[in-house]
């Protein structure tokens, strides 16, 4: 089972394997939880939620350089 | 799936730092106290007082003004155009839809149209970092603008990952001078108005989150400029110490302002400004035009650079890939 996450920076969809938290998805693109929220559906989740094929998933980095 | 913390339902958010989740409501109201604590606090301002709010659009600086008019407080924006390609275009935007929404206030100051200059050239003219070029750009116009309007304050968005980052940066470098200067308020003196930074006991993911909570439109992608700078390697690295043992962020720099900031705060003393000759700012050089005036002065004739000229490779192909690759950006 695949899921789509929206990346940002530059802005980007990617495919990864779902079925599991957001997370353990997280650690493997090592992306660090301080650094980024997650978007399941529109709506902000925290980073034990399940991932399933139908969602639409956005991992928002929030670090700015500015 | 986690429940918050304070009632039990789903959450939607995880803090480390407070080991806790929290559901919206919840996690808006720790936001509020977070923010009341620091004005409070650092004695920033009160519901009597004008409060120019400095706004680029971005999370930060959104999340600000909307708190502090959720909060009752008396706050405007201002906007600064500063020229930096399609990233200074969307921002614009995004702020003018975010203060009419709202039906509030917002000046806009637009560099080329004001002063001739946008950063991008001033920086690759003046031989500056963008960043440098831009920050003293920024301070110039946000005292211009709220002693033109005679705001009581002028606030800005920074917040904590900002100060810890600035703070690791000047540590690092054990500039005394800017450990010194390194507060959330700053009195205003010698024709240098009031400022102050609110969101001091609030992080970034924090701020983003207030944002998606409240349904504010920000710009997420980045300021080109920005890409692979040391400000970001600074938060970046103590982003990984944050993972590995939460709340050290705060304690870096709530503990700095409470325990080192007043052994150092008498250590060196300042000059005191005079008015510019050119534009009447306060500055530190007696007989010399401002710094901003020079900038103007030795950049405002020439002609325009493009954004891309600046960057570095790294960063040059972040920006293609998410602005485009056409030369005249
Ligand atoms: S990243 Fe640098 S150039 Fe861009 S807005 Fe911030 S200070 Fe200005
Ligand atoms: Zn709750
Ligand atoms: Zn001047």
């Amino acid at each position: 089972m695949t899921v789509f996450v929206r990346l940002r920076q530059p802005s980007r969809v990617i495919e990864v394997r779902g079925g599991r938290t957001a997370r353990a998805v997280l650690m493997d693109l090592e992306l660090v939880a301080e650094a980024h929220l997650v978007i399941c559906n529109g709506a902000l989740v925290p980073a034990d939620t399940y991932l399933a094929e139908t969602d639409e998933i956005e991992i928002r980095p929030v670090i700015s350089g500015g | 799936m986690s429940k918050c913390r304070s009632c039990g339902e789903p959450a939607v958010i995880d803090l480390a730092r407070h080991n806790a989740n929290f559901c919206a409501e919840h996690f808006l109201q720790l936001c509020r106290r977070q923010l009341r604590k620091a004005i409070d606090e650092f004695e920033m301002f009160d519901e009597n007082d004008r409060i120019l709010v400095a706004v680029s659009g971005g999370k930060d600086s959104l999340a600000l003004w909307d708190m502090l008019i959720d909060e009752g407080f008396r706050a405007d924006g201002l906007y600064i155009g500063l020229g930096i390609g399609d990233y200074s275009d969307a921002s614009g935007v995004v702020t003018r839809a975010f203060a009419e929404q709202r039906g509030l206030t917002l000046h806009e100051v637009d560099l080329r149209e004001a002063h001739g200059i946008d950063v991008p050239t001033a920086a690759y003219r003046s031989g500056r970092a963008p960043c440098s070029a831009c920050g003293l750009t920024k301070r110039h116009l946000f005292d211009a603008v709220a002693s033109e309007y005679g705001y009581d304050v002028l606030a800005t968005g920074h917040n904590l990952d900002d100060e810890a980052a600035v703070l690791f940066g000047n540590t690092l470098r054990w500039d005394v001078e800017y450990l010194r200067r390194q507060a959330p308020v700053l009195p205003s003196r010698d024709g240098f108005g009031k400022k102050v930074k609110p969101l001091v006991r609030l992080t970034e993911r924090e701020m983003a989150a207030w944002c998606i909570l409240r349904g504010i439109d920000y710009i997420v992608e980045e300021c080109p400029m920005a890409i692979g700078n040391r400000h970001l390697g600074y938060k970046t690295a103590l982003n990984a110490i944050e993972e590995t043992s939460p709340g050290s962020k705060a304690s870096f720099y709530l503990g700095f302002l409470e325990r080192m900031r007043p052994v150092i705060e008498q250590a060196v003393a300042h000059d005191p400004a005079v008015p510019c000759p050119s534009c009447g700012s306060p500055t530190g050089r007696s007989g010399e035009i401002c710094a901003f005036c020079r900038l103007v002065a030795s950049t405002s004739e020439s002609e325009p650079v493009p954004v891309r000229m600046l960057l570095g490779k790294q960063a040059r192909n972040v920006f293609d890939a998410q602005w485009g690759t056409s030369n005249d950006r």
